[in-house]
């Protein structure tokens, strides 16, 4: 009796939360009419509303120009809970700080940018979820996902709608082959593994390499695979390659010792400067010191807080972003990041900050307008996107193949005094 | 009950399958006028995939009493297999639905098995120390899974635990499971008709085993395993029964996941420990061994994350929030005493009883 | 060498998931219930260290003060409002569920408050590595600590239970609450108790955890809580000693696995290692053996 009066209010719930979500989505999905969201029906308004509210409150969009339907609404996506939320609250914080300069200089050929980020806790089918969520939202444009894995899943999904996608820091090829609509700002895993192989080998940096790796991780274990095989033709050795997984990575000393018993002369950390912090300081007590060398990931090493840069002394990184960087676009790019948000931007809000850039060269440059459909503007942007030339934070030059991929040079960097200078 | 002279479960079976049928229509009524949104279009399989899941634990955890923390291993052994059949025969075979067929029997014959072998040593452990070796098991599953690599060329398949350069590949080859980055592209076949035949299916299998003379083993061992053992009941004949029918509906379910995204991949997200909680979640707040209970938790738990988006960084706080409170709610024996105290009694008086 | 070298990682290793599984232990062994928010607590203990000393500048022993204080606390309040409300629940599986649910919730409280950037724990402990043949076999500080505080625990926990009157009383309850209930024990207050313990000692290992792995998270605690749980069953748990048996061993295969076997398949060693225990014993190195009443 009980548990059936039970089952009876867990089932009007049910019925009612998917009655609301049902009714939130009224309006045709690959429709972009803009700002007859809130008119989905009565019962739904509410959601919505808070919904269309929230994204405009807690990313601080203002979405002014949207009541004559002429403003682009641009979605992004990426975890900001979760064990990565660290990347996905860099992406959401870079692009809202692009999203708001624009709109401030007066949008993007007149129009206005909506802009509405959405959590995908890292998991392929919350990703997939949040897209959809967006799509409802009337999205036009996407700038995601931030993780390779949940980018894959939803490249799929967003080349099936012919929707624009332009991934900030998916790095995976998986991302772009097949979807002529997936652009990427970052390198491919394979381009990074090859030239940082290459750098290594033109320039003597060593002679006998370590490897540590994340295998269970697609950008580590992607550098890693043509790390490896771009190696065997180059002036080096492999002397040691030892991974560690998602589960197992507060202690290194096993992979470490390793390195160090095989002579290796220099470490290659295809990972993310969470745990290559925690390889430095391991490999400095046990009195270990090579030469480190990493790939973009390695970038926000030293703004851990409280972190011990000495440690980070002669660690060398090919990154296309660097937050010490002199230039005034990345000055003025890191001043009001910290202004905004209190926190020293990594690669991710650098490269975010750049794909809502690129957008809007793009968007120029194709002449797309907020009232063309969603496939429409997909085609236009596509036919722009290899014509453009963009200087960003994160590479001067940057242009595009038709088939995604981004081209222009990583720069070497070392970590000198606590910062990063240049490799001539 | 009285005037129809149904059977004794007939009345119940109805509701269940009647509310399943129910949602279906009036999702397919939503989906053909266009009054459905993206998201929950595209949280209809998934959907089924968690009501599986619940369903399926819910027969381990409720019906043979024993506590499982590995159900997710046996879900991403079903996904792998399955999406690993239709990629490798996506040229050979080129209709969807037989491929889809075949992928489904594949996936759930082999979580089957997993969960048979490994069911037969531990099934003696008792209590936590079960749960944990389960625990175990999964995490396993998922770290093998991870480093596993298949590959694919004109002399047939090539395995390795290393990486994908020791598979030697011809240039014309594929890697299939490429370690961490597992499956990608496998072909989207999952469609919610789909699921909604599967979930009838599982509830046939499940329900039909609970109220057949097997299940009544099952359930003796679960209410007394001494007096079960002491009436002759094989123990581990039926502990190993229920315990592989379970491993092989969550391979069902598994393979319903893997046809529905485009990568997959066996992250601590979606195949760990976390998951195998999440379902256990499905199935006690739904009410152990209550099988409608826990489909509706499935239901509710799965949307609940999404309609609380609009709260942004707050949405995953609120949800446990939500989740202790519905909680204590449902099982706090104060609250269930005051809630029967204070609740109109007499509405459903004339329902029969519910197990 | 390098065997020696992997040995000593894996006892400091072992050592840190030692600490962790004593508090995990304590919980169980008396409360019985798998507290899966434990991690957490140690990630909120890291943090209020964290907190004091690396941003207010509070000297270090007074952030330890701080955060004993605060997970005690936490402790004591989990408890009454999220676990003692289904103490007499029908199944005992609904306290796990909120447990997961108290977990989530810190999680995310630490999140919403701290960020997810990692932060660097400046270690707590200033004494000076050993080193021992020219160098070669180094043994942190850390370690030194960590198993120095192991023992120190193990021991005071053991006095504790064995011979003081609320420790008796914990035992009582352990055995059978309505019988300790007529025997005049306060069951409330005992297990409030126990959770207090349970998490001052959280409050320690966090501090100790993030010394020897100096990176974090609102993360930070989970994994690390789940393989003390599995030390705590290791060594068969509800047992003192077993907790501390089980973290070291624990920490030696699995240093010693990813050094012999496979970096990546590290954990899978460690959880077959696991199953094959409990086949052999089904209830742990030193665990007691239980006995079914008909």
């Amino acid at each position: 009796m009980r548990k059936f009066k039970k089952e009876i209010s867990l089932f009007l719930v049910a019925a009612m939360t998917m009655l609301m979500l049902a009714g939130c989505g009224g309006n045709d999905a690959s429709s972009n009419s803009g700002a007859d969201n809130a008119a989905a029906g009565t019962e739904t308004t509410d959601d919505s509303a808070a919904n269309a509210d929230n994204a405009s409150s807690d990313n601080g969009s203002e979405s002014a120009g949207a009541a004559e339907g002429g403003a682009f609404k641009i979605g992004a996506i990426g975890p900001i809970t979760g064990s990565a939320s660290v990347y996905g609250l860099a992406v959401q914080n870079g692009a809202d700080l692009a999203v708001k300069e624009i709109n401030a200089a007066g949008g993007i050929a007149g129009f206005q940018i909506e802009y509405n980020f959405q959590d995908d806790e890292c998991d392929n089918e919350k990703s997939v979820n949040a897209y959809n969520t967006l799509k409802d939202w009337g999205m036009q444009m996407l700038v995601g996902t931030t993780t390779s894995g949940c980018c894959i899943a939803v490249a799929a999904e967003s080349a099936n709608d012919n929707l624009f996608q332009l991934t900030p820091s998916g790095s995976s090829v998986d991302i772009i082959s097949g979807n002529d609509n997936v652009f990427q700002v970052c390198f491919t895993d394979p381009n990074q593994g090859v030239g940082a192989a290459e750098y290594i080998g033109s320039n003597k940096v060593a002679e006998k390499v370590a490897v540590i790796y994340d295998s269970s991780d697609v950008y580590s274990s992607g550098i890693y695979e043509k790390f490896v095989q771009e190696a065997a033709n180059q002036p080096f050795e492999i002397v040691s390659s030892e991974a560690f997984t998602a589960d197992n990575k507060t202690d290194f000393s096993v992979q470490i010792q390793k390195a160090k018993d095989a002579g290796a002369d220099l470490v290659f950390l295809p990972i993310y400067y969470t745990e290559a912090s925690l390889i430095l300081t391991q490999a400095n007590s046990m009195g270990y010191e090579p030469k480190f060398f990493g790939c973009d990931g390695l970038d926000g090493i030293l703004n851990v807080k409280n972190f011990d840069v000495s440690l980070a002394e002669g660690v060398m990184l090919l990154t296309p972003f660097a937050a010490d960087a002199e230039d005034e676009a990345t000055k003025s790019f890191v001043t009001a990041y910290k202004e905004a948000y209190g926190d020293t931007p990594n690669q991710f809000a650098a490269d975010a900050y750049d794909a809502v850039y690129i957008m809007k060269a793009a968007i120029e440059k194709s002449g797309a307008t907020p009232s063309d459909s969603v496939s429409d503007i997909c085609e236009k942007m596509k036919g722009a996107m290899p014509e453009i030339t963009v200087d960003g934070l994160t590479g001067a030059a940057m242009s595009w193949d038709s088939d995604g991929a981004v081209n222009k040079s990583p720069k070497a960097m070392e970590i000198v005094n606590g910062n990063y200078s240049l490799i001539q | 009950m009285k005037k129809l002279k149904l059977g004794k479960y007939a009345k119940d079976n109805i509701i269940t399958y009647g509310m399943i049928i129910l949602v279906y229509i009036v999702m397919q009524i939503l989906i053909g006028t266009g009054n459905i949104s993206s998201l929950m279009q595209g949280l209809l399989v998934p959907l089924c995939v968690y009501v599986i899941l619940a369903v399926s634990l819910n027969l381990t955890v409720g019906i043979l009493g024993e506590l499982s923390l590995g159900h997710a291993g046996f879900m991403c052994v079903g996904a792998f297999v399955g999406a690993f059949f239709s990629k490798c025969t996506q040229d050979v075979i080129t209709a969807d639905l037989p491929r889809f067929i075949l992928a489904i029997l594949l996936g759930a014959l082999s979580a089957g098995v997993v969960g048979f072998l490994i069911g037969m040593p531990i099934l003696r452990l008792r209590g936590d120390y079960l749960a944990i070796v389960t625990l175990a098991f999964g995490e396993i599953i998922k770290n093998i899974i991870n480093v596993l690599y298949i590959g694919k060329d004109s002399r047939g398949l090539h395995f390795s635990l290393k990486d994908s350069l020791s598979l030697g590949l011809e240039e014309d080859g594929m890697v299939i499971i490429n370690g961490a980055q597992g499956i990608t592209g496998t072909p989207k076949n999952a469609t919610f008709t789909i699921g909604i035949v599967l979930i009838v299916i599982t509830l046939i299998i499940v329900l039909n085993l609970i109220r057949s003379r097997d299940g009544r083993a099952i359930m003796s061992i679960r209410d007394n395993l001494i007096a079960a053992e002491s009436i002759g009941i094989n123990i581990t004949k039926y502990k190993l029964m229920a315990f592989s029918v379970s491993a092989a509906l969550a391979g069902i379910a598994g393979v319903l996941y893997s046809h529905n995204l485009n990568s997959l991949m066996a992250t601590p997200k979606n195949f760990g420990y976390n998951m195998s909680i999440m379902i256990l979640v499905f199935v006690v707040l739904g009410g152990i061994g209550n099988i409608r209970g826990s489909m509706i938790a499935a239901v509710v738990l799965t949307l609940l994350p999404e309609l609380l988006r609009g709260l942004s960084d707050y949405r995953m706080l609120i949800y446990s929030v939500i989740l202790i409170v519905m909680m204590l709610f449902n099982w706090s024996p104060r609250l269930i005493y005051l809630r029967e105290k204070y609740s109109p009694k007499r509405l459903f008086k004339k329902t029969r009883e519910v197990r | 060498m390098s065997f020696i070298s992997y040995l000593i990682n894996g006892i400091s290793l072992g050592s840190v998931y030692a600490i962790i599984a004593l508090g995990y232990t304590m919980v169980y062994g008396i409360a019985k219930m798998l507290n899966f928010a434990h991690g957490d607590v140690i990630m909120v203990g890291g943090f209020a260290v964290f907190f004091a000393v690396s941003m207010q500048g509070l000297p270090t022993i007074v952030g330890i003060l701080l955060a004993v204080i605060l997970c005690t606390l936490l402790g004591i309040t989990i408890e009454y409002i999220a676990y003692r409300p289904l103490r007499q629940a029908a199944s005992s599986l609904a306290v796990l569920i909120t447990a997961i649910g108290v977990s989530y919730f810190l999680q995310n409280v630490a999140l919403i408050i701290f960020g997810a950037n990692t932060k660097a724990f400046t270690s707590v402990v200033t004494i000076p590595a050993l080193k021992l043949a020219d160098g070669q076999i180094i043994i942190s500080g850390e370690t030194i600590v960590t198993i120095i505080s192991c023992i120190i625990i193990m021991t005071g926990l053991s006095l504790f239970i064995n011979k003081t009157k609320a420790g008796q009383a914990m035992l009582a309850v352990s055995e059978d609450k309505g019988a300790a209930q007529l025997m005049g024990i306060n069951v409330n207050r005992t297990i409030s108790l126990t959770f207090a313990i349970g998490s001052a000692l959280a409050a320690i290992a966090g501090m100790l955890l993030c010394s020897a792995y100096p990176s974090l998270t609102p993360y930070t605690g989970s994994m690390p809580g789940i393989k003390a749980f599995v030390a705590a069953v290791f060594g068969g748990i509800g047992s003192i000693p077993g907790a501390l048996l089980g973290g070291i061993v624990l920490g030696v295969i699995e240093i010693l696995g990813k050094a012999y076997i496979s970096s990546q398949m590290a954990d899978a060693i460690v959880f077959m290692v696991l199953i094959v225990v409990l086949l052999v014993k089904p209830t742990g190195i030193l665990g007691k053996k239980i006995q079914e009443k008909v």
